[in-house]
């Protein structure tokens, strides 16, 4: 599997994210810079986390008017797989590549901590390597983390089968107390409708190598090094 | 020609940032303050003359760029 890491003006998982991708695909991803007009032939685009042009305006605004963002909407609508972390998953919702939008977290603060998310479907590409109903535990890091999105498209996710993630406790179960940011249904992924673009406010490239404490991130690179290869 | 865009928060959107201005003014002793509701104001100077063809571009500024229709709404103020 061939993957590419776009790069913006303060983008800060950009190398975590290449590490981890490295390490599952035995090939370093191109890394491309956001003013390039055009990515590289490759299966995956990942958008990483990070603070993109300051969070100005809104977090992502900027971002997805990036002169590489064209060609990203142009690939990702071609069905090119998509992951967008943290940062990433607010520029795909801004590009209109996935419902709804990330808002200030309802608690007000930054949040940098590991949580439990409840995997909702092993059905993708992305998630292959999970079970359904697996909980893995992941950081997040974040300040606008709270997923919102109108009922009518609350109610299209849930029929689609397009929520990825949900926060839960370490059993599984979706609660408020387990809700770090207030995201409506407790969404901490979805995916489009196709399942070839996936948004998810957690990191898993942080929990990718026992060096950093925990490996439950990791079966997300793999699982797609296998799904694409 | 100067315009002003109001960006507000749909209602029903939560506006957490609102909320803890809220407590604030109540923590400053300011009573019977009901609900806060936080948005921006972006003045835009543009060398349009004509306010009717000003008020079509600064629209589509918000629609593009300026608002998330998702969650926010917008106003567009013209002035001369």
């Amino acid at each position: 599997m061939k993957a590419a890491v776009v790069v913006f003006p303060a983008s800060n998982c950009d190398r975590d994210v290449a590490v981890a991708l490295e390490q599952s695909t035995g090939q370093a991803p191109a890394m491309v810079w956001h003013r390039d007009s055009e990515v590289p032939d490759v299966d995956l685009i990942v958008l990483p986390g990070g603070f993109s042009y300051g969070d100005y305006l809104r977090c992502g605004a900027m971002a997805c008017h990036s002169p590489i963002m064209r060609d990203v909407v142009d690939r990702a609508r071609r069905g090119v797989r998509v992951l967008g972390i943290c940062n990433g998953f607010q520029i795909l919702a801004e590009a209109g590549l996935l419902p709804g939008v990330l808002m200030r977290n309802a608690g007000i603060r930054f949040i940098c901590r590991d949580v439990h998310l409840r995997v909702e479907t092993a059905d993708s590409d992305f998630t292959g390597r999970y079970a359904a109903g697996q909980v893995v535990r992941i950081p997040v890091a974040h300040h606008d983390g709270n997923y919102f999105a109108d009922a009518d498209t609350q109610a299209r996710l849930e029929d689609n089968g397009q929520v990825a993630f949900r926060y839960s406790d370490e059993t599984g179960d979706v609660t408020d107390d387990a809700n770090p940011n207030g995201s409506v249904g407790g969404i901490a992924g979805v995916f489009n409708e196709g399942r070839t673009v996936l948004g998810m406010m957690p990191h898993p490239e942080r929990l990718a190598d026992p060096a950093l404490g925990g490996t439950d991130g990791r079966p997300m690179f793999d699982g797609l090094a296998a799904a694409l290869d | 020609m100067r315009a002003r865009v109001h960006v507000t928060l749909k209602s029903g959107v939560l506006d957490p940032q609102g909320k803890a201005i809220q407590h604030a003014l109540e923590a400053l002793g300011f009573g019977g303050v009901d609900a806060v509701r936080q948005g921006k104001v972006i003045e835009i100077d543009l060398a349009e003359t004509d306010a009717g063809k000003a008020r079509v571009v600064v629209e589509d500024m918000c629609r593009q760029l300026l608002a998330n229709t998702v969650i926010e709404n917008y106003a567009v103020e013209i002035a001369d």
